[in-house]
């Protein structure tokens, strides 16, 4: 374990990041060995059909999709708190939550897909309103995130940051709308969750899903926070010495040499 | 509403009205829109025949589609060229000093370059009716759609531009980022004109009306934000 | 097990990927921290907020 000075965890974080580990072991249990597969029999023929084990993804798709969510909702508030109330520590939450926001996107869009081969028997609907929109705000938040390290001039481009992602957030429902009306179908709706036969342990298992990704996720989000808090430290720290030696710099001036060269200039 | 509201009203319109001119006179005098960027969008209009094997019956189909990509690849060149008269000669700062409102000067740019977008969608319109063989069924939905997409990207256009000025790799930076947001314009200006030009069976006037929103948002939004992007 | 293909590919790209991203971050946090000068906190200091503008 790394001395706690030279690193971005802390007790609190060890505690929740060993948490984490065993839940993560508990449901990787649950989803693999505990619950069924999605079996169920034809009420006329009798044959069987469902989605079988490949339902054990959505213990980890659904979860982490909701939580893609939360992260881009979280990245919007501290962007309107950073405009109204000019504060680093907006700043840097919402840097934070929209990287690991599309770290998890970009992980929804790859489970989705390998879901929905066996599943849908396709690796991309075109049609599905859900899959499109968090298309949609994967590329978006790529973009954010390419400004973001872009090298500017820090509240400049905290501030830009900071519109781009309250864009982005307030785009969703006119992306949202404009795919559902693009393709009048919506598999999602029709097969997934409203389908399944969610009894108790599958039911108890998704839960564990949303609360073991929900600890990933604070955990992720905790460490991306510090770490940015020591860039911003660090960027403060060189500007102040940058200061300093501009100051040293006037004190060993010679003045008249410098009126001098100014004024033999043009 | 108040006289000075009335007059603060007033001044902002009168200010952006300035800004526009400004800018449409530059863009009268250099003709880098009609020498540079509306054959820019032929030439997609074409590469994209080239790219389908020049099918008229396959063209006709997807004629909306390319039309809008074409518009807003155009479209990109418009804005970055809006966005760069802002830094010749510093005349940034210059607006910047002459007191005018930030909204003002959105609202002007933004102005400036929807009427050169209106250009380049009637040219591009001549071009498919010209090369993919499209027919215009609903004139009304077809100019409207227009107008409002045209409305939507420009104001989208001008507050992205901003954004990215300034940075270094804007010219990368503002496709990536301007790009994703403008997907429902995409859509929805496709969709409707699916219906103008006959090409699809759908009710191209719903879509309208998505466009419409998109750009009243984004105008209100622009003209909000612009202030914090050019404050610096 | 059915698709036991997919699930390995499925779970195991989502951990790995986690699992890569974590310690990214954490050996960022690590290299950063290491240049706090002594006597300064890490992350716990409250900085002074808007700095210019």
């Amino acid at each position: 374990m790394a001395d706690s000075t030279t690193s971005t965890g802390s007790p609190g974080s060890r505690i929740l990041g060993l948490t984490t580990l065993l839940g993560l072991a508990g449901l990787l249990l649950f989803a693999f060995a505990l619950t069924e597969p999605d079996v169920r029999l034809h009420p006329t023929t009798g044959e069987e059909f469902g989605q079988f084990d490949a339902v054990r993804l959505l213990y980890l798709h659904v979860p982490m999709a909701v939580l893609t969510y939360v992260a881009f909702l979280t990245c919007a508030v501290a962007s309107a708190g950073y405009l109204l109330k000019r504060g680093a520590w907006w700043d840097v939450t919402a840097h934070a939550s929209a990287e690991v926001g599309t770290v998890f996107c970009g992980l929804v869009l790859v489970t989705g897909s390998i879901w929905g081969k066996p599943v849908w028997n396709t690796w991309w609907e075109w049609g599905d309103v859900r899959l499109m929109t968090t298309l949609v705000l994967f590329l978006l938040f790529t973009g954010y995130l390419a400004l973001r390290r872009t090298p500017a001039e820090p509240q400049r481009q905290a501030r830009r940051a900071a519109v781009v992602a309250l864009v982005a957030v307030l785009d969703i429902p006119l992306i949202n709308r404009s795919v559902e009306w693009w393709e009048n179908r919506t598999l999602h709706q029709q097969s997934t969750l409203a389908e399944l036969k969610i009894e108790d342990l599958t039911l108890f298992t998704l839960m564990l899903g949303f609360v073991v990704f929900g600890l990933v996720f604070a955990w992720l989000m905790l460490h991306r926070f510090r770490v940015g808090w020591l860039e911003q430290a660090q960027a403060d720290r060189d500007m102040a010495l940058a200061i300093a030696e501009r100051h040293a710099e006037m004190e060993t001036l010679d003045v008249d040499a410098a009126i001098g060269r100014t004024g033999g200039g043009k | 509403m108040g006289n000075r509201e009335v007059v603060q009203v007033r001044e902002l319109f009168t200010d952006a009205r300035l800004v526009a001119t400004r800018d449409l006179r530059i863009e009268a005098r250099s003709r880098v829109l009609l020498n540079q960027v509306a054959p820019f969008a032929l030439l997609v209009l074409v590469l994209f025949g080239f790219a389908l094997d020049a099918d008229q019956r396959t063209l006709r189909t997807f004629a909306p589609g390319l039309f809008w990509v074409a518009v807003l690849l155009a479209a990109l060149l418009a804005v970055q060229r809006s966005t760069s008269l802002e830094h010749a000669d510093d005349a940034h700062t210059g607006l910047r000093l002459s007191g005018m409102a930030p909204s003002s000067v959105f609202l002007g740019k933004a102005v400036a370059v929807f009427v050169q977008l209106i250009v380049l969608e009637t040219l591009l319109t001549m071009g498919i009716v010209v090369l993919y063989g499209s027919e215009v069924d609903d004139p009304v939905l077809l100019v409207l759609t227009a107008a409002a997409a045209a409305v939507a990207v420009a104001t989208t256009g001008t507050l992205y531009g901003a954004l990215a000025s300034g940075l270094g790799a804007r010219e990368t930076l503002l496709p990536i980022l301007l790009l994703p947001v403008l997907a429902p314009v995409l859509i929805g200006a496709t969709r409707s004109f699916d219906d103008a030009l006959g090409a699809a069976a759908v009710d191209g006037w719903a879509w309208l009306g998505l466009l419409v929103v998109f750009g009243l948002v984004a105008t209100v939004l622009g003209a909000l934000a612009y202030g914090a992007m050019i404050e610096d | 097990m059915t698709h036991l293909g997919y699930l390995l590919a499925g779970w195991g790209i989502a951990l790995v990927v986690l699992g890569v991203y974590g310690c990214g971050v954490v050996r960022r946090g690590r290299r950063l921290a290491g240049t706090v000068p002594e006597g300064e906190d890490r992350w716990m200091t409250s900085r002074g907020e808007n700095q210019g503008g």
